[in-house]
């Protein structure tokens, strides 16, 4: 076969085309317009694509393997629900998820349609998703939606589901975890969600939102600082610190009903609070015995039990996903580094070893990636490594303000805070930093993005 | 004769120095005009001793508004990623832990700060480092443990807006506050 690619382009990308046309020369004559159509792309500088101005995504960047889906507008969708658009939601969830390129598609189908397969393959679609809306008598919203495997020319599955209007947003992400996982065989994190903190007005909120952003809906008001937020594993409880009371103290509350309880308020600052896989105890900084150390501490507060010893600041933990070590920041060499302490005490060992500054550990889900904040000269930017071996440090980004990585609960992709145009915004990223999205919210400042587990 | 004048005179003296002397009431509801001699402490100002007291001058001492370390203010500075207690600040230090030293039932709190560069949890750290630089010196001052409590903002409550060394240097630093 003759692929035609401009001279810029990579080895890798070489490498990954040649083993995608292995993958799928049987099927395939969407991957070549696929491919073309990315390599031209490639040799543009930066593309963004824009669902419709409602929902206001800004995806940028480009990856060679991206699979091209057209979602047709839901029968009715724009008479049953005015306010929002389902199909828009599931084309900027997948396009977000790095893996999709979403194909416009105009027309009128829904899942009960024929589609003239010839005529999406024109379109340079590979898949295809129609479905419609319709309000229910008793005010609920009958959802039905169709996927088509358009080379083959087959229907792949669908659904049907009845919801009330608060859960349409919910409804929407729910399909597009299900195209994810047809398409993929990977877990779909579309109705996931992430908590956050806001700062404007002189106020400051503990908010919880979609993994889109949207949806954000306050957990916490106050006239004082809340940094540091936690969710618990079940994704039931929000660890955070406050500093309502003019000093750092660790709370934990439940996002459902608002009962809160500070569970660590010891002599001087409570800080950075980490939960272990089990959800039954939370790792904590202390400054109760001097300095910041780590401390292990129940998930109800109670007597906590030391586990750093260091005259130096140790501080930043966080569980590896077997719950058997802790990942923490500490500058006993000098500088903040990352090391790794056994829960149960015992040797540290050093895992970062690039530059003089890195700190906010987080564990990707498998365990084997370490994302991380690292200074280069003057900037604070996103790094990722390998933890088995001899990883070597991957800058994600190159923007110069970013802070507080953590991973999707699939480890497919990273949210964090960055600064652009003067104002704080949550990015997500694929791993590879290649496709990168802005979360916008109508909020003035927002940072310390923590994305929450599979589940609500 | 010269032992009778000097009897007189010195009853005559003494006569003036009573009669100067003699208390006024301040609370006379007669009516009569009172003659207010000194002015002490009224809880304005420090120093505010009008020199024409003479023998009787009382400089007020205003422990309400800190008075007793007037002009050394409560704030105390740090260089870059230091959080080493500069010599420049000692005075305020000893005026501190004297005022706790004399009352026992007094409590600081020192507020340590970072400027906004870097992390926020490794801020924090680095401004409890600079309020127990503070509270360490405290206590060895006399300061008991009960008197003191170091805690930190990091960078979230910066004392001056603006990304320049200026404002920076604003920012680093630890604030010593009763409580």
């Amino acid at each position: 076969m003759i692929v035609i690619v401009p001279d810029s382009t990579t080895r890798s990308t070489m490498h990954n085309i040649r083993r995608l046309a292995q993958h799928r020369s049987a099927r395939s004559s969407g991957f070549f317009h696929a491919a073309f159509g990315s390599l031209l792309l490639i040799a543009a500088a930066l593309f963004s694509s824009k669902a419709s101005a409602q929902f206001r995504v800004e995806i940028s960047g480009v990856g060679a393997t991206q699979l091209p889906i057209a979602i047709t507008k839901f029968r009715d969708e724009e008479r049953a629900t005015p306010s929002l658009s389902i199909s828009a939601i599931v084309r900027a969830d997948l396009e977000r998820s790095g893996v999709f390129k979403g194909i416009d598609a105009p027309g009128a189908l829904d899942e009960n349609s024929q589609p003239v397969m010839t005529e999406w393959r024109g379109r340079a679609a590979d898949a295809l998703v129609a479905g419609s809306i319709t309000r229910l008598a008793d005010g609920r919203f009958d959802i039905r939606f169709k996927l088509w495997d358009v080379v083959k020319g087959t229907p792949l599955g669908g659904q049907s589901t009845a919801v009330e209007a608060g859960d349409l947003r919910l409804a929407a992400h729910r399909i597009s975890d299900y195209i994810y996982e047809k398409l993929t065989g990977e877990k779909g994190v579309f109705s996931t969600r992430i908590a956050y903190v806001t700062k404007g007005g002189g106020r400051f909120t503990l908010r919880v939102a979609d993994a889109d952003g949207e949806g954000g809906q306050v957990a916490l008001n106050s006239a004082e600082p809340i940094i540091s937020p936690a969710w618990s594993p079940d994704g039931k409880q929000l660890a955070y610190v406050s500093f309502e009371s003019q000093k750092a103290v660790v709370y934990t509350q439940d996002t459902a009903s608002g009962a809160r309880r500070s569970i660590a308020n010891f002599r001087g600052s409570n800080s950075a609070p980490a939960w272990s896989p089990d959800g039954q105890t939370l790792a904590v900084t202390l400054s109760r015995d001097g300095g910041s150390q780590l401390y292990l501490i129940g998930r109800d507060g109670g007597t906590p039990r030391r586990l750093t010893t260091s005259s130096a600041i140790d501080t930043e933990p966080a569980f590896s996903p077997d719950g058997r070590s802790i990942y923490f920041v500490s500058d006993r060499g000098g500088g903040p580094q990352i090391y790794r302490i056994a829960t149960g005490g015992g040797n540290v060992e050093r895992v970062t070893f690039g530059g003089s500054y890195n700190i906010s550990p987080a564990v990707s889900p498998d365990g084997r990636t370490l994302a991380y904040i690292s200074r280069q000269g003057n900037a604070f930017r996103l790094y990722t490594q390998d933890l088995a071996g001899n990883g070597q440090p991957q800058a994600l980004t190159d923007t110069s303000d970013d802070e507080s990585p953590s991973f999707a609960p699939n480890g497919k992709l990273i949210i964090y805070a960055s600064r652009a145009a003067g104002r704080d915004v949550l990015m997500t990223t694929t791993l590879d930093g290649k496709i990168k999205a802005r979360l916008v919210s109508t909020t003035a400042d927002v940072r310390e993005p923590v994305w929450g587990p599979y589940g609500r | 004769m010269k032992k009778t004048m000097h009897v007189g005179l010195t009853a005559l003296m003494a006569a003036f120095v009573l009669a100067g002397c003699s208390s006024v009431p301040l609370d006379d509801k007669s009516n009569v005009p009172v003659e207010t001699r000194n002015t002490t402490g009224t809880g304005s100002g420090t120093g505010a001793n009008t020199g024409g007291t003479g023998q009787s001058g009382v400089t007020p001492v205003d422990l309400t508004k800190g008075g007793q370390n007037a002009g050394l203010g409560k704030v105390v500075y740090f260089d870059f990623d230091s959080y080493v207690l500069k010599d420049e600040y000692r005075p305020l230090v000893d005026s501190f832990a004297k005022s706790l030293t004399a009352d026992r039932k007094k409590k600081v709190v020192v507020e340590g700060h970072t400027d906004e560069r870097g992390g926020r949890e490794y801020n924090l750290a680095l401004g409890q480092k600079r309020a127990e630089s503070v509270t360490k010196a405290l206590a060895l001052l006399g300061a008991t443990d009960s008197q003191i409590e170091a805690v930190s903002f990091g960078k979230e409550r910066p004392a001056v807006q603006g990304s320049d060394e200026a404002a920076w240097a604003k920012n680093r630093r630890a604030e010593l506050v009763y409580r």
